[in-house]
């Protein structure tokens, strides 16, 4: 197994996820994107630790933390969307520019 | 190496077929009209990345990518899902035009990143080991060096739940709160 095809598809991943945050209206949807993104960052991260070897794991245990503070932000991220669903009924981002100069 | 050696190797025959299996749920997943079926394919995508772990010899790491983003996150999104779908469950979507502009950048994302990593490191292996990282050396790593983050990812965690219960409670009417006081 060469390095360089976790890497690329890692990479491709990554791309995917910014080409859904670009794209979609929906918030829900948008953090399904930022997950996407997340997880090809884990895959590089243990990619290269099965490279490095290093004697205390430190690419696992990076990824270990990647995924805790992803889970924490989604939860976080859920309940924003929840208030703002309660609020105005609708859950599109272009209705969001009360803050907008 | 050149790629009949490449292919040659039975164990990227099975990294191709996950990659495939990851790149089309990915794909999926930022394509699918129907909200629920987005989640569902990052399920897939998810799973498939859990495969990958296995193969770079990261089992731990892999089944807690199962358990907590496939078994809990997963389930989190759905929830949200089904408290905030619109009446049709579809994504209306960005017209043509502005579609063009992302798509011309993740691609060029893609391009720079592949390249970069082509570039840098062309022909470094990864060697296949007999025995998987062991779960005695992450939970040395985790409370040895490691201890502080581990701590701080702990407040974390501890600061969203708080965070998210109080951001999503739901205030009393003035009548509910009297009906409350007065039992």
């Amino acid at each position: 197994m060469l390095l360089n095809q976790f890497l690329i598809l890692a990479a491709a991943m990554f791309s995917l996820g910014i080409y859904g945050l670009l794209v979609r209206r929906n918030i829900v949807l948008i953090l399904l994107s930022v997950e996407l993104m997340l997880a090809a960052v884990n895959i590089n991260l243990i990619a290269f630790e099965s490279v490095l070897r290093s004697p205390d794991a430190t690419g696992q245990v990076f990824a270990i933390f990647v995924i805790t503070v992803a889970a924490a932000e989604v939860g976080i991220g859920l309940a924003i969307v929840l208030m703002i669903f309660r609020n105005r009924k609708s859950a599109n981002v272009d209705e969001l520019h009360l803050m907008r100069w | 190496m050149s790629l009949t050696e490449w292919i040659s190797e039975p164990v990227n025959w099975v990294f191709l077929v996950v990659g495939a299996l990851v790149l089309l749920s990915a794909f999926r997943v930022v394509t699918a009209k129907n909200v629920v079926h987005a989640a569902l394919f990052l399920v897939a995508a998810l799973a498939g990345t859990a495969v990958l772990f296995l193969m770079l010899s990261a089992e731990f790491v892999a089944w807690v990518l199962v358990l907590v983003y496939i078994g809990a996150v997963i389930v989190l999104f759905l929830f949200g899902i089904m408290i905030t779908r619109a009446p049709t469950g579809r994504d209306v979507g960005l017209d043509v035009e502005k579609r063009l502009w992302a798509g011309t950048l993740s691609l060029a994302t893609f391009v720079l990143l592949s390249w970069a990593s082509i570039d840098a490191f062309g022909s470094t292996r990864i060697e296949e080991v007999g025995e998987a990282t062991s779960t005695e050396v992450l939970g040395l790593a985790l409370l040895g060096r490691f201890v502080i983050p581990f701590e701080v990812v702990s407040f974390v965690l501890l600061a969203a739940l708080i965070g998210g219960i109080t951001i999503a409670r739901r205030d009393l009417t003035p009548l509910e709160e009297e009906q409350r006081s007065s039992v």
